[in-house]
């Protein structure tokens, strides 16, 4: 159905992709992976028309088109869902969903029409939560994902477009999308799907296409090829092990948690020892990312007891040796203007303390040595802008390092080193709690997994527990 | 899996969440500043809502009004225009010079006073989307070449708007002025254009998230470009209006109306977000309705005009903290 | 430093154009004399750039600077013990001007753009129904001697300028210019490092209301007391941020820059003085030469300077 031949593309002088081949069928769902900057999104960007491509034909049922503008690449039959939400806050459902292309009656926008077939796509996907009236920023951020969806259908699409669109997803929510994309493949629809998650490509793809630095290495049927040789055709050598092994050195308690509780959490009972790190899992909205910044000040705890002391504000989190690597790195994370040594900096300025002389060290330490200090972190890779985050707070010499989804949109082979440093940090007697919403991830770098629901603590498991009997106690079922 | 954190039903858009909106706000502390003129001015032995009083204040708002409505377009589509009040002065000298008096010349200058104004909405417009010049600066720049312009060319007054004309400045159709009229109408044309066109629709797209609006085929250049030929002639209109009720041109009928900072001071306190994306005509209405009320009020009372400024300053960011609050509030 | 060197260049030709028309520019009484008449608009324009950076506007320097020169011709009256006290007020005054559009827009959290214009329309309404509509009283010697006087050679108001451009340079290279520099950046993240983002952008409005005050004493001197004294200087200073390459919307820019496109827009001012060009085509040629110099800048890096988020992961 659609056929890119010879696909190149530079900005700014930079050769971004060269000599991309990419063929999609009809009811199929492709994956295209590959690391961080080997040119996903931006190929991605060159089928949806957002830029037109340097070199190279793109072909739809046989016949070359070019698109100029999203718009036509529309009016086509191709729709995208990006990574980030691109909704309008303000605005109700029905608008989002119609956005730039209103029906119109006698030269005036025909509501009626619009809130009619939005309801009718919503019925289709089964969602009655809400509905075509409804503004956005009112909606939970699953709902706002399925709007997306429904944008993306409204146009009758022929060829989906998802850009790691489980990324703001949780667990079950992700069920609901493979769900969709299995009704989008019975409808003759083609899905090209992006993720970094490879049980996601190994659970929906039929065909998968492997990216390096802007070529295409292989396109592959997904039944021939292991995870294992999947990552390797990505980064091009072979990972070996996962993660980096445990160390069952636990030493003494550097935070206790005792009923502790806020508007969001309740009656939490968590202990973090020097030398070991603790998993926090749990669906969205079950308070993982609150109990982290609940700890860190952020959004204190109201009630109960928190040993050493029970912090009121982010500044009395970071003088009780606590820092937060942030779930969201660009928005909560960094200054992406300034310098990576301002950024790192950042912390030790802002409480007037902290080790500045050993920031070098700091920055070899976590393998960052090689880049300029005085680069702006916008240009940084996403395990590199991830290791200035952490060397941030490093300079604080924290005793306690909480870590929100610590490796999300990063790419594999920057994934293992944050693993391997998250590991030494704890080997020399840090603290360390890890939020993550990838089970395997949460399960192979945690001492003990702490699972939460509804803002409690569900239970606690020991190391090398099983994907289910985490997702049991999240889910509460009876376990 | 479905039967799990089925995520918790969306606040519908109820009649509490509804009386929350800054617009329902706005017009509840409209109805009381008027309750509240009525006793002050009563306690000072007048009377308050004379049909002098509400034709003032109908007369009064006309040409802020005409020229705030406008405002909204650009400040909707998360843009702003400093250039109106200069604008104003143009387009009333362009109007005086043309009409010099004679009844047959009316068309012909009203027609080119529509013309400048557009044009220097497509320039403030062009400057910011192709020349990427923050609007901040590209409508500061255009404001300072028409004046210039303006300064060069004339010491004062100049031009005659025949007796015909000046109708639009003074009569009025029983107790409602016709300049208050020609507001209305150009409020009920933006409202329409707003609620019911897919310019309008794309005005929120745009100053909401612009790159939302770019990915989802909009092309956001042309609609900044429109908010401000729409703007300027918003305040080409209002040139018109004072022309007409000076009975000439004047090269300062703009600035000392204060219309550039009083026209955006007037959206933002009708609870439109100087952001972008969010807000509406309706508010402004109310927002210039509230300036005007309060000018009245003081007139009446017959405090130093100075005080109104101090007052009208107060007013207007407390108004902005109260709906800062409400929003907080919402979210949390 | 690198985004400073338009401006520069920008400046070098102005002055160059300068000293052709007038040879005496480039000697140093002239060129004192040129940075005499600069020194408040480039104190101003330090000033803005502290609230700029951090992500802000103050609109209300113009109706302060007013406002000082204002009170202090009414309190001092030709009273020359009054110098010290009132100089002292000024201060204190434009101190807490700042202070007051700051608490509001952190605290209360409404734009500082409206906040900081209810600041403007306050200061003037409330200025003239002090002094009743006119400006009263006069200036004592002491006080006009900073705006006129000089150390030998060296007028008073180019020292008060270096000691200040000093000054701002090392408060941005200082932890509170770094913390200020991130907050405009970034505010969530700066506010999730530990920085008291509320406190640091108060301290930006207070040095802007500072500059204020001290480009009223200089002005005062200089010009004289008039009500129109600061009219239109928020609209100048802020232009010369701008000029300087310093973005609105904050995060990016440096003092030098900033304060040599203050030194620019009054250069440019000398210039067309000099060509003959009337005071009023002058706003003309002011508006074209402002848009063009911005749009210079943004047309020069297209992408690199205004990346959208869309287009972060396209380079990818």
């Amino acid at each position: 159905m659609l056929s890119m031949r010879g696909i190149g593309k530079s900005f700014l002088g930079v050769r971004v992709l060269s000599g991309v081949d990419l063929a999609v069928t009809a009811g199929e769902v492709h994956a295209v992976v590959g690391e961080n900057g080997a040119g996903k999104s931006t190929l991605m960007k060159i089928v949806c028309g957002v830029h037109p491509p340097d070199e190279g034909t793109i072909e739809l049922d046989g016949r070359p088109v070019r698109f100029g503008h999203p718009l036509e690449a529309r009016r086509s039959g191709i729709a995208i869902i990006y990574q980030e939400f691109n909704l309008l806050p303000e605005r109700t459902v029905a608008e989002n969903v119609f956005l730039g292309r209103e029906p119109v009656r006698r030269g005036l926008v025909d509501r009626a029409a619009m809130e009619e077939a939005t309801a009718r796509l919503l019925g289709e996907l089964g969602e009655d939560a809400f509905g075509p009236r409804d503004v956005v920023k009112r909606l939970p951020v699953a709902q706002q994902q399925i709007v997306e969806i429904v944008k993306a259908l409204s146009v009758d699409a022929r060829l989906v477009v998802m850009d790691e669109p489980t990324a703001a997803l949780a667990e079950h929510e992700v069920e609901s999308l493979y769900r969709l994309i299995g009704r989008l493949r019975e409808r003759g629809v083609a899905v090209l799907y992006i993720s970094h998650r490879l049980r996601e490509v190994f659970d929906l793809a039929d065909r998968v296409t492997v990216l390096k630095d802007g070529s295409r290495v292989t396109t592959l049927p997904i039944g021939e090829v292991t995870p294992a040789e999947l990552i390797r055709l990505m980064v091009g050598r072979d990972l070996g092990a996962y993660f980096p092994p445990r160390s069952a050195r636990a030493g003494e308690v550097r935070l206790r948690l005792r009923a502790a509780g806020n508007r969001k959490l309740r009656d939490i009972d968590l202990d973090l020892r020097a030398g070991e790190i603790v998993g926090i899992a749990g669906l969205q909205g079950s308070g993982r990312s609150e109990l982290a910044r609940a700890i860190f000040g952020a959004e204190p705890f109201t009630t109960g007891e928190m040993t050493p002391a029970r912090p009121r504000s982010v500044r009395e989190g970071v003088a009780l040796g606590i820092g937060l690597v942030t779930e969201d790195r660009k928005a909560e994370g960094l200054a992406l203007r300034q310098s990576v040594r301002d950024n790192v900096l950042l912390v030790a300025r802002a409480v007037g303390a902290g080790n500045r002389a050993g920031v070098r060290d700091l920055l070899e330490r976590v393998r960052l040595a090689p880049v300029r200090r005085d680069q702006e972190v916008r240009y940084l890779s996403g395990g590199n802008q991830q290791k200035v985050v952490l060397v941030k707070w490093l300079t604080m010499a924290p005793r306690v390092l909480l870590f929100d989804e610590p490796t999300r949109g990063i790419d594999v082979g920057a994934k293992a080193a944050v693993h391997d440093l998250m590991r030494e940090l704890a080997d020399d007697g840090m603290a360390i709690m890890m939020i993550s919403s990838e089970l395997p991830e949460l399960i192979g770098m945690s001492d003990r997994v702490v699972v939460l629901r509804d803002g409690r603590v569900a239970g606690t498991l020991p190391a090398g527990a099983s994907e289910e009997a985490v997702m049991r106690l999240a889910a509460g079922e009876a376990a | 899996m479905d039967l799990l954190t089925r995520a918790r039903g969306p606040a519908r858009g109820g009649l509490a969440a509804h009386l929350r909106e800054p617009t329902q706000v706005l017009f509840l502390a409209l109805l009381g500043l008027v309750a509240a003129g009525w006793v002050l001015v009563a306690l000072d032995g007048g009377q308050f809502l004379t049909l002098e009083s509400v034709v003032g204040i109908q007369q009064r708002s006309a040409a802020l009004g005409i020229v705030a409505v406008g405002q909204t377009l650009v400040i909707l589509a998360g843009s702003l225009d400093l250039s109106v009040a200069y604008l104003i002065s143009l387009a009333s000298l362009v109007a005086a010079e043309i009409m010099a008096g004679q009844d047959g010349n009316i068309g012909p200058a009203v027609a080119a006073v529509l013309a400048v104004s557009a044009l220097v909405g497509l320039v403030n417009g062009l400057v910011i989307t192709r020349l990427q010049v923050h609007a901040f600066i590209a409508t500061l720049g255009v404001a300072l070449i028409i004046r210039g312009a303006l300064d060069h060319l004339y010491d004062g007054p100049a031009g005659r708007v025949p007796e015909s004309f000046q109708v639009l400045g003074y009569s009025r159709i029983g107790p409602v002025p016709v300049s208050a009229l020609l507001w209305a109408g150009v409020a009920v044309l933006a409202w329409l254009l707003l609620s019911r066109t897919r310019l309008g629709y794309r005005i929120y797209a745009v100053g909401g998230d612009e790159e939302v609006a770019r990915l989802s085929g909009i092309r956001t250049g042309r609609v900044v470009v429109l908010a401000h030929v729409l703007c300027s002639v918003c305040a080409g209109v209002a040139g018109l209006l004072l022309a007409a009720r000076l009975g000439a041109g004047a090269p300062t009928v703009g600035t000392d109306g204060g219309y550039d900072l009083e026209s955006i001071a007037a959206v933002v306190l009708g609870g439109t977000a100087l952001a972008g994306g969010k807000g509406g005509v309706a508010g402004t209405v109310g927002g210039v309705l509230l300036l005007a009320v309060l000018d009245s009020i003081f007139n009446q009372l017959e405090v130093n005009s100075f005080v109104k400024d101090v007052v009208r300053g107060v007013v207007i960011v407390v108004a902005v903290a109260v709906y800062a609050r409400r929003t907080r509030g919402r979210r949390a | 430093m690198r985004r400073a060197l338009p401006i520069l260049a920008v400046l070098a030709a102005l002055l160059i154009a300068i000293a052709l028309v007038n040879p005496h520019f480039l000697e140093p009484a002239g060129f004192l004399a040129f940075l005499k008449r600069a020194a408040p608009l480039v104190i101003l324009a330090a000033g803005q750039y502290f609230v700029i950076v951090s992500g802000e506007f103050d609109l209300s320097v113009g109706s302060l600077v007013t406002a000082e020169v204002v009170i202090a011709a009414r309190l001092i009256d030709g009273d020359e013990s009054a110098t010290w006290p009132v100089l002292a007020l000024l201060v204190v005054t434009g101190l807490l001007v700042g202070l007051v559009n700051g608490v509001v827009t952190t605290r209360l959290r409404v734009p500082s753009f409206i906040v900081t214009l209810g600041m403007l329309l306050i200061l003037s309404g409330a200025v003239f129904l002090w002094t009743g509509g006119a400006p009263r009283g006069a200036l004592s010697d002491g006080f006009r001697v900073f705006g006129r006087g000089g150390l030998g050679p060296v007028p008073w108001s180019v020292l008060i300028l270096l000691v200040l451009g000093a000054t701002a340079i090392l408060l941005m290279r200082a932890d509170f210019g770094r913390t200020l520099m991130a907050v405009g950046d970034n505010e969530r993240a700066a506010a999730l490092s530990g920085v008291r983002v509320h406190r640091v952008k108060i301290f930006a409005f207070m040095l802007s209301g500072l500059a204020a005050a001290v480009a009223a004493i200089l002005l005062g001197g200089f010009a004289g007391v008039s009500a129109q004294v600061g009219q239109g200087l928020e609209f100048s200073a802020i232009t010369a941020v701008v000029l300087g390459g310093v973005a609105l919307g904050g995060g990016r820019g440096s003092v030098p820059a900033a304060m040599a496109g203050a030194v620019t827009l009054e250069a440019l001012f000398t210039l067309l003085n000099l060509y003959g060009i009337s005071g009023a085509l002058e706003f003309t040629v002011q508006g074209v030469i402002i848009i063009a110099a911005v749009s210079a800048a943004a047309v020069r890096l297209p992408r690199k300077s205004t990346p959208r988020t869309g287009d972060a992961h396209a380079a990818s």
